[in-house]
């Protein structure tokens, strides 16, 4: 094919677009993509006094989620079940249920966790009762540090990736 | 209607030709006197509408569409320009951050003059969206409207429907409450089953870790700019294969559709038997697009916005989420599948689902077209109409969820423990204090997740209850670590009581029947049934 001036300014035209949209491209696909690049959300924080968290109950405890943004507003608080068994024995569950992420209540009487909206229930140690749920409550990594109870958490629980 | 059966030619009329455009352009010029009518020629001359667009307006459609069958399209397109309308306007006040948006919607609620008034709209504008579009969904469907040439039609309208519950899922998000909150982890929850990415797409779903800030951000960019973007632009070639295959004959039995004589005789139709798009196709459209907005102004004038519920805080659990009523059958769904299916049918189903919609006019497009004949469609349609149905109105009320309040609310009534032994009493204790009622119903009150515990006496031998209390089954947890002994033997001897007065209570058939004695055969309660 003889390339007269015409089609050859027009692959020049060709080219440095391609180029462009490239250019273009990339930044915008690595923004969107940013939010999961495979980092893990995790950090160790403060849930509050032993004292808090007496032995033989379950209680509610709250925290800041530590990866936030100024205009979370109530939406980085999280909500936790804290388990206290004896000494430095304790169990924190995510409230997130295992079936679909809505939040359990505990029910000290019957010594259940029970979901309102599809009606997954478990056991006082988190295993899965009945219902939908695949599997027992998310279990948080916790630490006593002196008179303090801390967790490792950050991230949502859901059963691609437990908190 | 113009004629009782719009599939016979009217004679007043007369034939019709497809050259008649030619004579319509001439009778709007006839009238070209007045300024304005200047003015408009002034601009035609440079934009040449008269050219491009008014052949479209005014090209022939078979006669007898003119029915209220047709209606539906439009009406659904006369929505969407109203959600454009109101969400623009919604717009101009809310504030998309998670920190902030609650706020702003009571700010529209109670402060922002008509503010209700237009978040009432935009929220029955949607509802009815969704309604008209499913009714021109099944129209298009019953008329075998997306057979031969009308495939890309078709395919467009089912991207169009996705599209649109798209919108009413990240509208639902728009308004920021628990309900929106908890439904976005619900979406998440989901999100995480996808096998090994399940992570990233919940990241990016969510914009970050938790539903937070970045969550709310990126569902407004979706509701706001990205969903409605691809909807209006689908929308125009959608309107556009309208006008450039035509509108769908109405359908004959009988008369067959093949690829080789389709067009034919389609054009040998309008030929015949055509009428002006503008004004015979879109009289019956006018009539009804002023009815559904007139329907949807009273709807938002009498009933108001809705929500937002509780603010959007993650701590306070004490909240019971609910979808808008369009994804309750789907609710419904996530409660009633069994565990081992669940995480397969929500990475399938609507793959199979929306394949088979998309190749529905490739498998089925030729052939009888008249709802008549074609016994299969009604029964799909009748099929789905019952299973939303019915998944939809258990959504309204759940019974697969425990009733959260109905230990503290409803202690055991009075005539179930009339005349009951000491023991008895006690077990009727527990069964308020252990929350069996969270799942049994007794007399009035209760959750519907097991089974109602009047007349378990009947149906249960004294040893299957211990059995049943104990181990659980069935869906029932097992009570074995949270009762002692004692509560056990209480709580068994209460249950026994409850079997209909007249009725004696089950017993093991293995061991022989002996008079009644003792605590086992407490007289039946009277009122029992009840």
């Amino acid at each position: 094919m003889d390339t007269t001036r015409r089609n050859f300014l027009m692959r020049i035209g060709i080219a440095l677009n391609v180029v462009a949209a490239t250019l273009i491209a990339v930044p915008v696909v690595g923004y969107i993509a940013s939010a999961m690049r495979k980092r893990s959300y995790q950090a160790w924080v403060k849930l509050g006094p032993m004292s808090d968290f007496p032995e033989g109950e379950t209680r509610l405890a709250t925290y800041t989620n530590p990866f936030t943004v100024p205009w979370d507003g109530k939406t980085s608080n999280v909500a936790c079940w804290v388990r206290h068994l004896s000494a430095n024995q304790m169990q924190v569950f995510a409230v997130n249920c295992a079936h679909l992420g809505c939040p359990v209540r505990w029910f000290p009487e019957s010594r259940l966790f029970m979901c309102p909206c599809h009606g997954g229930v478990y056991y006082e140690d988190g295993e899965r009762a009945s219902g939908p749920p695949p599997r027992g409550l998310f279990q948080y990594e916790y630490e006593v540090r002196g008179d303090e109870l801390w967790v490792r958490g950050g991230q949502m629980p859901t059963l691609a990736n437990a908190v | 209607m113009a004629n009782d059966d719009p599939r016979t030619p009217d004679p007043r009329h007369g034939p019709r030709s497809r050259h008649d455009v030619a004579g319509e352009i001439a009778r709007i010029e006839e009238k070209s006197s007045s300024v304005l009518w200047k003015v408009l020629d002034w601009v035609d001359f440079r934009v040449k509408f008269r050219e491009s667009i008014l052949p479209s307006i005014v090209h022939p459609i078979p006669r007898n569409t003119a029915s209220w069958w047709y209606v539906f399209g439009s009406a659904t397109l006369v929505c969407l320009m109203l959600q454009v309308v109101t969400g623009i306007c919604l717009a101009l006040v809310y504030v998309p951050s998670a920190g902030q948006a609650w706020q702003s919607l009571e700010f529209l609620n109670y402060q922002q003059p008509l503010g209700w008034y237009l978040r009432a709209m935009h929220y029955w504008g949607s509802n009815f969206m969704v309604a008209l579009m499913t009714i021109h969904l099944i129209q298009v469907f019953m008329f075998g409207a997306f057979k031969y040439p009308r495939e890309l039609t078709w395919l467009v309208g089912c991207v169009l429907f996705i599209l649109t519950l798209g919108m009413a899922f990240t509208g639902q998000v728009m308004r920021f409450d628990q309900d929106a909150y908890w439904g976005l982890g619900i979406g998440a929850s989901m999100a995480a089953r996808f096998p090994l990415i399940g992570q990233q797409v919940v990241q990016m779903m969510l914009g970050g870790p938790i539903i937070a800030g970045e969550t709310l951000s990126r569902f407004f960019a979706l509701h706001v700019f990205v969903i409605p973007g691809i909807l209006l632009g689908l929308v125009g070639l959608h309107l556009l294969l309208v006008i450039k295959v035509g509108i769908n004959e109405w359908p004959m039995p009988g008369r067959l559709v093949t690829r080789e004589r389709y067009i034919d005789e389609y054009h040998e139709l309008v030929e015949r038997d055509g009428e002006p798009f503008v004004p015979h196709g879109v009289t019956r459209d006018v009539v009804f697009a002023g009815i559904v907005m007139l329907t949807i102004a009273a709807f938002a004038a009498y009933f108001g916005p809705k929500g937002p519920s509780g603010i959007p805080d993650p701590t306070l659990i004490e909240t019971n989420p609910r979808p808008d009523f369009y994804f309750l059958p789907l609710f419904s769904v996530f409660a009633l599948l069994p565990p081992y299916m669940e995480t397969g049918l929500i990475l399938t189903a609507p793959v199979v689902l929306i394949a088979l919609a998309f190749l529905l006019p490739f498998y089925s497009g030729t052939g009888e077209k008249s709802w008549q004949r074609r016994p299969g469609a009604w029964i799909l349609v009748i099929m789905m109409f019952l299973m939303l149905g019915v998944l939809g109105w258990l959504g309204t009320y759940s019974p697969w969820s425990p009733d959260m309040t109905a230990w503290s609310g409803a202690p055991v009534p009075e005539r179930y423990v009339k005349a009951s032994s000491p023991l008895e009493l006690q077990g009727a204790l527990i069964v308020q204090a252990k929350q069996c009622r969270n799942c049994h119903v007794l007399g009035d009150g209760g959750g519907m997740r097991g089974p109602a515990l009047d007349g378990v006496a009947s149906r249960l031998t004294r040893d299957q209850l211990i059995r049943q209390v104990l181990q659980g089954g069935g869906n029932m947890p097992a009570y074995g670590k949270n009762l002692n002994p004692a509560e056990v033997t209480a709580l068994v001897a209460f249950l026994t009581t409850l079997h209909p007065a007249g009725e004696l209570p089950s017993r093991d058939s293995a061991v022989p029947a002996v008079p009644a004695t003792g605590a086992d055969a407490a007289p039946p309660r009277t009122g029992d049934a009840g």
